[in-house]
């Protein structure tokens, strides 16, 4: 199942709440005058959180209205860019990096444990429907591969063992802590440093 | 080795925290207003002559960038756009600048566009980077609040205001035209150039488009003086560059260290080596995905900057090194890489809309050993089909790493496909037009 099918249930109305319509008024104010049309994406986004993670077909038009531009161009840019959901996706996004560099180090080891432990395919939910995984091209944290995206967070230097200690945290109902777990930290060579020691040091 | 005091991102594995008062305590804002005093021309002059050549991949004279602006704002306003939309498979680097070293980015941001005259300045981090873009948010509210920028930022006179913009997950979007159509709201294809951004850009208005680390580099370039910049690396290959080294290396890294530095050096002292030792190196991607890969014949004795990459037929790129070592199966490694491009084509034009998905299928069969012999060629003249042939550079970064493989292991690639569908072996492929040549008594 991609995720740029549109969903065949789609709420009858979408209205941005409080919260959402502040950080939209807030993000057209970025833009020159006359230019609110810049804000779409970030709008989009900002519905798309609103709205547990998938974008709706009436959040595009309220969107449209809400920027004063052809309801199409809201469509072109929701269905090109590939973070925009427009089916549900679940409430934890797994999406596992496979392009070459992570795939070196065991990416595909990854999408394994996510066969057996989420669900068969990609973009269908978990049994619980708390996690839903996918494949993903890379996202730019090649030094620490392989990772993974868990909505905003990175998770990386992952490897099978790893990742299923992750997926059952989140059975358990707890949150998993996200960054590197090798124990490095950032992206410094693990135990073969040679540069900035005065720093590391100070 | 370069030395620790030459390096300018002190900060790059975050020894000392991102925030305002640490990084003035590693020289950042630190006579930013003598610079700005010293004029326009001066900036563009020293920017110049310290020969930096931009960051993101076609190392352009970033100098000679600035000057391209308009010298006088004529009706309509200059902007200047920042491209954090890091997507290029293997590099890692503007990351790390965007969660560590946010002031840096701001303090070159506040320079660059008194350098070409912009008002406003945009940040384009692509979607992924949530994280970082608050950090960096953090980092610009502190800037704000210490007058370092907004309204007679410093009060040197100039009036700076830095807005961030996501991207959602295209890595076309890192082409400066593509770019500025997503920022304008609209889908990432790219324009037609000549008109030239830095005329006719972001609203139709001059815009000046720079990578994050060339920003980024440019305060420290300034206070220390381009003498010092130049005296780095050789001539026309100045200063330095962080280098991100992952894939099969003992300790996968981002390091900075001077242009020109040898291949081999990185790896063996920075990286911890190949996995299984030097002589178990099979291939290294030199510059991010889209650069063709070296054997490992021409890794031995390779060094690292613009001008050797070009002359060993790749290229610099982003400097995202990509170690390969003979565990890996080749061809099914840049399969891999086919179909990144073929999924990240923004569809615009027709040789790489279709010839990419054309390359990702026949290295699939490739890798398989399903192809013909003479397949081989036929792929190569695919990808000679697609370079040059399209709107950006998104066709010659797709077709590059496919003719690097071919260049480099095309023994490797004859050996596994010895298939010959027609005659010899009646093998159902219910694609191919002629199918009924299968069939023995046709043939």
């Amino acid at each position: 199942m991609s995720l740029k099918k549109i969903h065949k249930e789609q709420p009858e109305t979408f209205k941005f709440n409080d919260r959402s319509m502040e950080a939209a008024n807030k993000i057209v104010s970025n833009y020159p005058d006359g230019k609110q049309q810049s804000a779409v994406m970030a709008l989009l986004y900002i519905a798309q959180r609103q709205n547990d993670n998938w974008i709706p077909l009436q959040a595009m038009k309220y969107i449209a209205k809400f920027l004063n531009m052809p309801y199409i161009k809201v469509y072109e840019v929701a269905t090109f860019y590939s973070m925009y959901n427009l089916s549900p996706v679940g409430k934890y996004f797994f999406q596992v990096c496979t392009t070459t560099p992570c795939m070196l180090r065991g990416a595909y080891d990854l999408v394994k444990v996510c066969k057996n432990k989420i669900s068969e395919k990609e973009n269908i939910l978990s049994k619980d429907g708390k996690i839903s995984w996918m494949e993903v091209e890379c996202l730019g944290a090649c030094v620490n591969a392989p990772m993974m995206q868990v909505n905003e967070d990175y998770y990386e230097d992952l490897n099978d063992k790893k990742l299923e200690e992750i997926i059952e945290t989140i059975y358990q109902n707890k949150i998993p802590k996200p960054g590197s777990y090798s124990g490095r930290i950032n992206a410094e060579p693990v135990n073969n440093r040679k540069t900035l020691l005065g720093n590391k040091n100070a | 080795m370069l030395k620790d005091e030459d390096r300018i991102f002190q900060n790059l594995y975050n020894d000392s925290g991102a925030d305002i008062e640490s990084a003035k305590l590693r020289n950042d804002w630190n006579g930013t207003k003598e610079i700005l005093e010293k004029g326009r021309e001066w900036v563009i002059n020293e920017v110049k002559s310290s020969e930096l050549r931009g960051r993101g991949g076609a190392g352009f004279p970033t100098g000679l960038k600035w000057s391209f602006a308009p010298k006088e704002v004529g009706s309509r306003p200059h902007y200047l756009v920042i491209n954090a939309d890091e997507s290029e498979p293997g590099t890692c680097k503007d990351r790390d600048i965007l969660r560590f070293e946010p002031h840096k980015l701001i303090e070159g941001c506040l320079i660059a566009s008194y350098a070409v005259n912009a008002h406003k300045c945009y940040i384009y981090i692509r979607g992924e980077y949530f994280n970082e873009g608050q950090k960096l948010q953090t980092a610009i509210d502190e800037a704000y609040k210490n007058n370092l920028i907004g309204k007679n930022a410093l009060n040197s006179g100039w009036d700076l205001d830095i807005y961030i913009h996501y991207g959602a997950g295209a890595y076309i979007c890192g082409e400066e035209t593509a770019l500025l159509e997503s920022l304008e709201g609209k889908k990432g294809q790219p324009r037609l150039k000549p008109p030239f951004p830095a005329l006719i850009g972001l609203y139709g208005c001059p815009t000046i488009i720079n990578n994050v680390e060339t920003v980024a580099a440019v305060p420290t370039i300034l206070r220390r003086g381009a003498k010092w910049f130049s005296s780095l690396g050789r001539a026309k290959n100045t200063g330095t560059k962080i280098y991100c080294i992952s894939g099969n290396v003992n300790n996968p890294c981002n390091v900075e260290e001077e242009m020109g530095v040898p291949l081999k050096e990185l790896i063996e002292t920075h990286a911890g080596g190949v996995v299984g030792g030097w002589e178990n190196l099979k291939a290294v991607i030199p510059g991010g995905s889209s650069m063709p890969m070296l054997p490992k014949e021409i890794c031995d004795n390779m060094k690292m900057d613009f001008d050797a990459c070009v002359e060993n037929k790749t290229g610099l790129g982003t400097a995202g090194i990509v170690v390969i070592n003979n565990d890996q199966d080749i061809i099914k490694c840049m399969a891999r890489i086919a179909r990144f491009y073929k999924h990240e084509s923004c569809g615009q034009c027709t040789p790489c809309r279709e010839g990419s998905g054309w390359m990702w299928r026949m290295l699939e069969r490739m890798a398989a050993g399903e192809a013909t012999p003479d397949e081989v060629d036929m792929l190569f003249d695919v990808t000679k089909q697609i370079e040059g042939h399209t709107i950006c550079a998104f066709g010659e970064g797709s077709s590059w790493p496919v003719q690097g493989l071919i260049r480099h292991f095309k023994n490797e690639i004859l050996e596994r496909n010895k298939f010959d569908p027609v005659v010899k072996k009646n093998k159902n492929i219910p694609y191919l037009v002629d199918q009924h040549l299968l069939e023995k008594e046709n043939a």
